[in-house]
This record gives C-alpha cells, structure tokens and sequence, in this order.
C-alpha cells in the first residue's frame, strides 16, 4: 500500500490558512530569512541542485529558469505565479492556495530575491474569485507583519481562458490584453511582462521553494524519482471510489494512484482507461498502469505527467465519445492566433463528433492521424502541440474503438 | 445601479487594468454594459477594437445583457461522463430556457463552460461562481430556490 507523503501539502488541515501567525508558528518564512543569508547565487544553484521540476506540466529545471533571469541586467524584474490552473480534472492549486497560501506568497518572495525582482503577481483564474479572497487576505496580512520585506505582490484574475496557462499568453492577460502567446524566442525569463525579465512558475512549484531552502537540495533530492525528485500533488476524477486529492513521491505508479488511493474502481466495474495530466493528456490502457508517475517515464510511454489530474474511465464509457467532447474543449480554447490550432481544432471536433454519431470511415482514421502529427509539431504554442494527444493515443491504444463505431 | 463611468475610473491607474475594470463591471451589473467597452477604450488609451477584442476574448467575460444569477454549467469531460447532460436539462426545464439563454424576469443566465476546478464533486455547475457540487436534476430546483 503506497504511502502519501505531504511536502506542499505540509500544513493542510494542520493551520488556519487565513491566519499568517498558524504559518510562522510552523515555521513560515524562516526559509526566506535563510534565502538571503544565502546570497543570490548560492540560492539559486540550491534550487537547481534539487531538481525541482516545474510543476504546472512543461517540467523545465526551476533553478535553471532563476538563472537567465538572474544573469539580465535590468532595473525592473518580474514574479509571477501562474494560478490559471485550468486544465480539466485539476484542483490542485485551488487546494494548496486554499490551505496554505503564505507558502506560495514566500516562495515567490524567495525568487523575487533570487532574481532582483520587487515585485509579484499572481494570476488566478476567473473561476476562482473566492480564492482571489484568500490571496488578498494573506497578503494584506504579509504587509502587516512586514515578513515580506521590499517585495510587492498582487492579484490579477484570469477571465476564462484555458490558453492562459501558457506563460506568455499569461503575462499578455496580465498587460490587459487578448491572451494570445508569444512567439518565442525571447523567452519570458529575458523579456516578459511589460518586456522585463520575467519568472512564471506554478503555485506549486513555488509552494515546494520554501520547504527545499529549509531542508536542503540534498535531501530534496532524494525523494521520489531521480530525474523529477519531489512529490507531485494528484488530484483523482471520473470513475473511482474516491476522488480526491493527495500527494505522493513522483516515483509512484499510476495503479498505485488509481487502487491505493482511489480507492479503484467505481461501482464494481472494470478498469478501461485513464488519462493523466488534464484534457490534452494522453489516454493510457491497463496494460502501461505500472508506470510511475514521474515526467520522463510518463513520456517514454507516450503520455503527460501534465498538471497531475487522473481522469479514470471504467469499462462502461465510451472513448470515442469522450474524445469528442475534448475535441469540442479544444475548438473553443484555441485563442485563433495560429492557423494550424485555428483549423485542426476545429477540424478534429468535426471529425470526432462524426465519428461518434457512427458515420465516420476509415479513412477518417487516417486523416486525423495525419492532422494530428501536423498540429503536434506546427502549432504555435503548446496548447494546440497537445490537443492531439487524446485522438492520437485513443487511436493507438483504444483503436478497436473506433472500429466499432465505423460506418 | 454604480455608473460604469465610476467603476471604470477606479481601475485608471492600473497597469494593464482594462480587465479588472471588465471584472468590476460584471460584479455590478453581471455583464459588461455596451456602451462602457467605447468609455473603458477611452480611460485605458485603447483603440476602441482592441477593448472590444480583450472583452470578446475571455468566455467569462460577457459583453451585453443577461440575466442577474449567471449559471454555468461545466461540459468538460470528468462533468461530461459523470452526467453533465441531464442536469442541462433539468436546468433548461426549470427554468423554461435553452442554453445561452436568460430567463425573462432577468433573473437568470444559463450558460455553458469549461472546468471550474471541483472535479472532486462531478458534475459541478456555478451560480454567480459559487460551486456546487454532486449535482443531480433532483437537487436543481432547491439550488435555485436560493436566487428567485
């Protein structure tokens, strides 16, 4: 029976997360005191050194990313912590805001200090303004307590845009505009918000900050997977006894996920897929359930750690039906910027949803396998890069699936 | 009612701010007035199709009337499968509409959307954003039993 393991999660249930006292209590912003004894540097090659992976799904080392923007010389810096979590079946950074949100506010103050950076922002997204609330709240209570020092931070809501989540469509959303990503190069860490060196990361990746400068690289290091360390927070939906939300060492297997903590199967049925890492997740078949979690052994089988939403399916759904209704989600979060996540997305919803009324034909298969490899590779930002990953790996594991709804 | 002039005046100074203005204009009226999108084009320094493309953008923002208690309904697919489907209808027969539409009393909205993060309680809709979760047709009239 695999074991939960709470790193982010550390204080859930354990301190009101609404009074910042609970926090200092248990031992908050010690870390940040200690990040500045560090020097800039020495703070920086500690992150890098444990491995922290970003964990809003693209997994670029985070001390890494510190230090581009650390080596910009430039009078204005930027932190922002992508709260836009909007990839379906994810609740995650709700539930680590909610529970403890000074951990956030200190670790991007952590990197705000990494970097030379005064000021923060934290994107939140629209759907979420009672956790906007909690924000403002434990910010205002920063200020008070001064624990903050010279680093500012404030809340932008998002307004219902998936694309969002990418950072450079994030910080154009931050600037008041239509949230259309950037081409890059230039990456955000050189020029972003308002053309200023500019650090994304996810709320929990930056929960994770405080706990590796208080207890070390070293020790970080060492838990879960050698080459993703950490934990990573899971959040379970769709056809298990319990949906809920945990946190495990990244070396834990996907069946771990479903029959530990989920409980398995609802209702007595079998087990048919599960698609991990949010929507534009790959859709994984029982036969690949021992994998572990961790972002490069996900990829060696063709799937996403992504976001760490496990959307399970039982024998009883229909995948092609359920695929279909993905592809509906991408046609409407495609921001319309590039043509081949414009068109492909419209076109596969199109295709899908024919499919799934039983007049597709084969060579429908054919055409949205090839449309798909395309979009992968020509689309301009990773939203539409992904948006193929239900078809084409329902294509691959699920094909009899089709075939059975062919006309 | 707050002008919308007011509400607006208050985001000036923001940088980028055009969308918290939008944000503060739905809290007060449940939607962005027409005519404000011409005024917040103004105070942001915008050219009138730009504040008029960031409010079309964003599917929470909704530029024109409708009704006072927006409810959304989540079709992403954990929703989808955990029968997302026959509480669009028990909603479109309570309240005697179809979907995108507002009742006409002005009372509610009824509305499509995608996740909102409470996929621990499939499916999930919203009203003026509070979830609710575990939805069912039957608990549908006592959910909006509470906006009439």
């Amino acid at each position: 029976m695999a074991e939960e393991m709470r790193i982010v999660l550390r204080n859930m249930g354990k301190i009101d997360p609404l009074k910042i006292e609970d926090y200092i209590n248990a031992g908050g912003y010690k870390s940040l005191e200690k990040a500045r004894q560090m020097g800039q540097e020495a703070l920086i090659e500690e992150v890098k050194k444990s491995g922290l992976r970003g964990r809003g799904g693209a997994g670029f080392n985070c001390g890494m990313k510190w230090s581009f923007s650390y080596k910009v010389q430039s009078e204005q810096k930027y932190v922002v912590c992508n709260a836009d979590e909007g990839e379906p079946g994810t609740y995650k950074d709700r539930t680590i805001m909610e529970n403890d949100p000074q951990s956030v506010l200190e670790g991007m103050a952590i990197c705000g200090y990494a970097i030379g950076a005064n000021k923060g922002y934290i994107y939140c997204r629209g759907e979420y303004p009672y956790v906007v609330d909690i924000l403002n709240q434990a910010i205002a209570q920063a200020k008070e307590k001064g624990v903050l020092g010279d680093f500012d931070i404030e809340v932008r809501m998002g307004a219902g845009a998936y694309v969002c989540g990418e950072e450079s469509a994030l910080i154009e959303s931050i600037e008041g505009n239509r949230g259309e990503p950037r081409f890059k190069p230039p990456f955000p860490p050189v020029i972003g918000l308002w053309q200023k060196p500019t650090i994304v990361n996810n709320v929990e990746t930056f929960a994770n900050i405080p706990i590796i400068v208080e207890k070390g690289a070293d020790w970080y290091k060492s838990i879960g997977a050698e080459k993703y360390p950490g934990t990573k927070v899971v959040t379970l939906t769709g056809d298990v006894n319990k949906r809920t939300v945990f946190e495990v060492p990244t070396n834990t297997t996907i069946r771990q996920v479903i029959y530990d903590f989920g409980g398995g199967i609802k209702d007595g049925k079998k087990f048919k897929a599960v698609q991990i890492g949010g929507t534009s997740g790959g859709f994984i078949p029982e036969s690949m359930l021992d994998t572990p979690i961790d972002f490069d052994s996900m990829t060696a089988i063709g799937a996403v750690l992504g976001s760490g939403a496990v959307f399970v399916m039982d024998e009883a759904r229909d995948i092609v039906n359920v695929v279909a209704r993905i592809a509906g989600f991408f046609e409407h979060e495609s921001c319309g910027k590039c043509n081949p996540c414009r068109e492909g997305t419209k076109r596969i919803h199109e295709m899908m949803e024919k499919l799934d009324a039983g007049q597709g034909s084969s060579g429908d298969l054919s055409l949205l396998e090839r449309l798909g490899t395309v979009m992968s590779k020509a689309c301009l930002c990773g939203l539409g890069q992904a948006a193929p990953a239900p078809v084409l790996t329902t294509l691959k594991n699920f094909n009899s699936e089709y075939q059975a709804k062919l006309n | 009612m707050a002008d919308y002039k007011e509400i607006i005046n208050q985001y000036k100074d923001l940088p980028g701010g055009i969308i918290e203005a939008y944000h503060a204009l739905q809290r007060e009226y449940s939607y962005i007035p027409e005519d404000s999108i011409a005024y917040g084009a103004q105070v942001f320094d915008l050219p009138l199709a730009k504040a008029y493309g960031v409010a079309t953008f964003y599917s929470y923002l909704k530029v024109g009337e409708r009704g006072k208690n927006v409810i959304r309904i989540c079709e992403s697919a954990p929703c989808h499968v955990a029968g997302a489907k026959e509480v669009v209808d028990a909603l479109e027969k309570e309240l005697g509409i179809k979907m995108g539409e507002s009742t006409a009393d002005g009372k509610f909205a009824l509305e499509f959307c995608e996740c909102v993060g409470q996929c621990q309680a499939t499916p999930v809709i919203t009203v003026n954003s509070k979830p609710y979760g575990d939805v069912t047709p039957e608990k549908i009239p006592g959910i909006l039993a509470a906006y009439k």
